[in-house]
């Protein structure tokens, strides 16, 4: 079953396209009671819309909705213990208890985190992507209403998202620009972009279909759950941007330095551009230009890491052509920031900003969990000895950066962290007709 | 390899003694995959040892023939594995055959075991595998599987020793060019 | 290393089958204590395997402890064996415990078995194989009976991988100082 067909009016519009939205509200649910959890799923799940619902209404439509939830969700909703058992071990585990696996220690261990989602109790996300404020609050207070009707279901915490200005294109506080890198998909009508390595078979993100290693297998049953369905591993990253601005003045004399310092941690300028093809000067209509910001590779074109040091981020989470099986470690990026913008020149406030992303894969430990263990914070990537992923990776201060340069190369030491994780959790998100399973649990048979 | 903390310090030899069971408890890091047998002086390794199916010792013996030709042919192949040395006995005890795999490597196994299936699978040591004992069925389609026949067969040291202790196949490589390297400079300035 | 054989081109990892038995039939070497086992791309090297005296376990891994002891005073203790690593382990057969002594060293087993005599005698480690059944009892005296155990108990590989192949231990060492003292210089003009 080569190139397989893609179930797109079953599959959440999430995994295969970004909502055009410039504001988000994520809600993380608990509930008390299975009738109480189904009765919020029932009527919720009409909001949901399938990839290809979303493709069709995308013009007109101001809002886009999302569910997914938790093994203990799952369970919460009355799957039973025999269908629970064949869901993957580190999906049951939960992200918490895979926290030194995953390199979540010292100031990001879950003991740390903000917004209740280390505890058992997180059942369920609802994830709002809006076109407008405006929507967003309706969408809110629609669906404060609905909860106040659903006896059982309890809000444990809620995030609000907001595009951080300027608005002309995506990016995070620290102004590296975003969204410039993702796989993909065969079948879904997405063509690759140059560079980006080629189609990925559907079974990488997408339950029940081909993968890279060939039929689907070890699906979680009964087949209806977890067909068109997928794993998102959520985290809360909060970004310290007074500490890094202040780390690219004490770095870099003028402007100039300071961005090529900002560029060299992350391996793109701040613009987007890619140091392997603008190693000097930043360019920012190619980091703009969709069919070429991606376009390079690291093997042939930078092996001594001379344009993108070898622990630069962008290195680490997509090692390209210096990586085996990178066709088995692509991940899918969504999310948005969150918190007030701190405009430049202003000094740090003190308040929580950052991004809170998903990374969508069909197999947490060896997609995302690979990643952050293997490439991410594991200080023997590259053999560089001393270092982790300077912008995500967990950072004590004690950790260095290495800048391959001729005559000499440059180290920086006492890397500050940048970013601490304030929450996180492992969802299973479900095809369509899933939900409506789910929902429907308990009153059939 | 200034920047090695003091704790692995490779200018001098040693040896670390392990407990039974190979691991020190109060010590054991989580891997994806389960508990990550500690690193010693001789970096990480295995020594698996299985039990082989009756009247398959050829099977093994021609495999080995298979990979010496398929390194020569390609010399980075087995490069995902991150090995120092690698060697094969089959040994007899008692008049039965037993297999063993001796491996030297810089990674624990934890991290790169979908790699190191998807190796194994392409160079068909997998497949010579199929002539031990209790070899997984599932092995291609669920790594777990493969780990756990490695976890059940491994023979953990209780006494490991290096001479250039924790260092990378990768470091050796590179430190042994640069060494090439500064020769030839320095013929060449004659 | 611009003056290595092309033989012995240790920049490509390579891989050796050996035939059953550990010799190359035409190409066999005499030593002073018998045929001498060939090198290969994991250099020299032996496993030995011995079935160890009921109720030795114990004593036996005491010798580890002993050993990470000796080395951390005396690094350079068992420099003279060309070691590069070394691992002891114990593991069960069908209920019965076996030791098992891997080394990969540079020097061939024939001299190496002397050294190792003498050193273990000098450090006291020598006492351990008194734990193996069928340890001769005249080995004080009589090397050539020391040695006679150790060919009886060795199980030649049937393959060997070396990532660089045939380098000794001690150009290693010298290439990992070069590559150190350079990076340190570079640091220093920071």
């Amino acid at each position: 079953m080569h190139g397989a067909t893609l179930e797109l009016d079953d599959i959440q519009h999430i995994l295969l396209t970004r909502a055009p939205a410039v504001t988000g509200r994520y809600e993380f649910l608990s509930f008390r009671n299975p009738a109480g959890g189904r009765a919020w799923l029932s009527a919720i799940l009409e909001k949901v819309h399938s990839a290809k619902a979303m493709r069709d209404s995308v013009a007109k439509d101001k809002r886009w909705v999302s569910v997914a939830f938790t093994s203990n969700g799952l369970r919460a909703l009355g799957v039973d213990g025999t269908s629970l058992a064949t869901f993957p071990e580190e999906f049951k585990q939960g992200m918490v208890a895979r926290a030194e696996i995953l390199g979540d220690s010292g100031a990001n261990h879950p003991k740390n985190w903000v917004d209740n989602t280390a505890s058992p109790d997180l059942h369920a996300i609802v994830i709002l992507f809006a076109k407008d404020p405006a929507e967003r609050g309706r969408c809110e207070s629609e669906h404060k209403q609905l909860i106040a009707q659903c006896k059982g279901v309890e809000v444990l915490s809620s995030l609000d998202l907001e595009a951080v200005p300027p608005l002309g294109y995506p990016h995070d506080h620290f102004g590296y620009r975003d969204r410039l890198s993702e796989p993909a998909i065969e079948g879904s009508g997405d063509e690759p972009r140059p560079g980006f390595g080629g189609s990925v078979k559907a079974g990488e993100f997408i339950l029940g279909y081909p993968d890279e290693d060939g039929p689907p297998a070890n699906l979680p049953q009964p087949e209806i759950l977890s067909r068109n369905g997928s794993y998102m591993a959520y985290r809360r990253l909060q970004e310290h941007v007074g500490a890094f601005r202040d780390f690219l003045r004490q770095n870099g004399e003028t402007p100039e330095e300071q961005e090529l310092v900002a560029a060299k941690l992350m391996g793109r300028w701040r613009s987007g551009a890619p140091l392997v093809l603008a190693p000097h000067k930043d360019d920012p209509e190619l980091g703009a230009d969709i069919q070429r910001t991606n376009d390079f590779n690291y093997k042939e074109m930078d092996p001594h890491g001379y344009a993108v040091p070898l622990g630069a981020h962008i290195r680490r989470m997509n090692p390209r052509d210096t990586a085996a099986n990178m066709n088995r470690r692509r991940m899918i990026r969504r999310g948005a920031p969150y918190g007030a913008h701190l405009p430049e020149g202003a000094p740090e406030d003190g308040k929580e900003r950052g991004i809170a992303a998903f990374v969508i894969c069909a197999s947490l430990v060896r997609q995302f969990e690979f990643a952050q263990n293997v490439w991410i914070n594991d200080k023997n990537f590259h053999e560089l000895g001393n270092e982790r992923d300077p912008i995500i990776g967990n950072q004590d201060g004690t950790l260095e950066f290495k800048i391959p340069k001729r005559p000499i190369r440059k180290k920086i030491t006492g890397l500050p962290a940048f970013t601490t994780v304030r929450g996180g959790a492992y969802f299973f998100l479900p095809g369509l007709k899933a939900l409506r399973y789910l929902a429907a649990l308990g009153t059939a048979t | 390899m200034t920047d090695s903390s003091k704790q692995t310090d490779w200018t001098k030899p040693a040896a670390m003694a392990i407990p039974k069971g190979g691991f020190f408890k109060d010590k054991v890091e989580q891997g994806r995959y389960g508990p990550i047998f500690p690193k010693s002086p001789a970096c990480y390794g295995f020594t698996l040892i299985a039990k082989v199916i009756p009247g398959r010792e050829e099977n093994l013996y021609e495999y080995a023939r298979n990979l010496e030709k398929a390194v020569a042919k390609q010399p980075d192949v087995l490069a995902v594995l991150k090995l120092h040395y690698l060697r094969w006995q089959i040994f007899q005890i008692k008049g039965e055959s037993y297999f063993q795999y001796q491996g030297i490597f810089d990674t624990d196994f934890d991290k790169y075991t979908e790699d190191a299936v998807t190796i194994f699978s392409a160079t068909g040591i997998s497949t010579s595998f199929e002539n031990l004992e209790g070899f997984p069925k599932d092995w291609k389609t669920n790594p777990s599987s493969f780990v756990k026949f490695v976890r059940d067969h491994h023979c953990p040291s209780f006494l490991e020793y290096g001479e250039y202790p924790y260092v990378s196949a990768r470091e050796i490589k590179k430190a042994l060019k640069l060494k090439a390297a500064f020769s030839e400079a320095l013929d060449q300035m004659q | 290393m611009t003056d290595s054989s092309k033989q012995n081109d240790w920049t490509k990892p390579a891989a050796m089958a050996i035939p059953k038995g550990g010799f190359f039939k035409d190409k066999v070497e005499q030593g002073r204590y018998g045929p001498i086992f060939p090198k290969s791309p994991a250099c020299y090297g032996f496993t030995i395997i011995a079935k160890i005296k009921p109720g030795r376990e114990e004593t036996i891994r005491a010798y580890g402890k002993k050993i990470e002891d000796t080395i951390a005073g005396l690094p350079e203790a068992l420099e003279v064996l060309q070691l590069h690593y070394l691992r002891w382990v114990l593991f069960d057969i069908n209920k019965e415990t076996y030791f098992m002594y891997q080394g990969i060293f540079d020097t061939d087993f024939d001299k190496y078995t002397e050294d190792a005599v003498a050193l273990f005698s000098k450090y006291g480690i020598n006492t351990i194989f008194e734990n193996l059944e069928g340890f001769p009892e005249d080995w004080k005296t009589s090397p050539a009976a020391f040695v006679k155990f150790v060919r009886e108990h060795q199980c030649p590989s049937f393959l060997e991988y070396g990532e660089y192949p045939y380098v000794s231990a001690k150009e290693i060492k010298k290439a990992l100082k070069l590559k150190a003292a350079f990076s340190e210089a570079l640091d220093q003009m920071q």
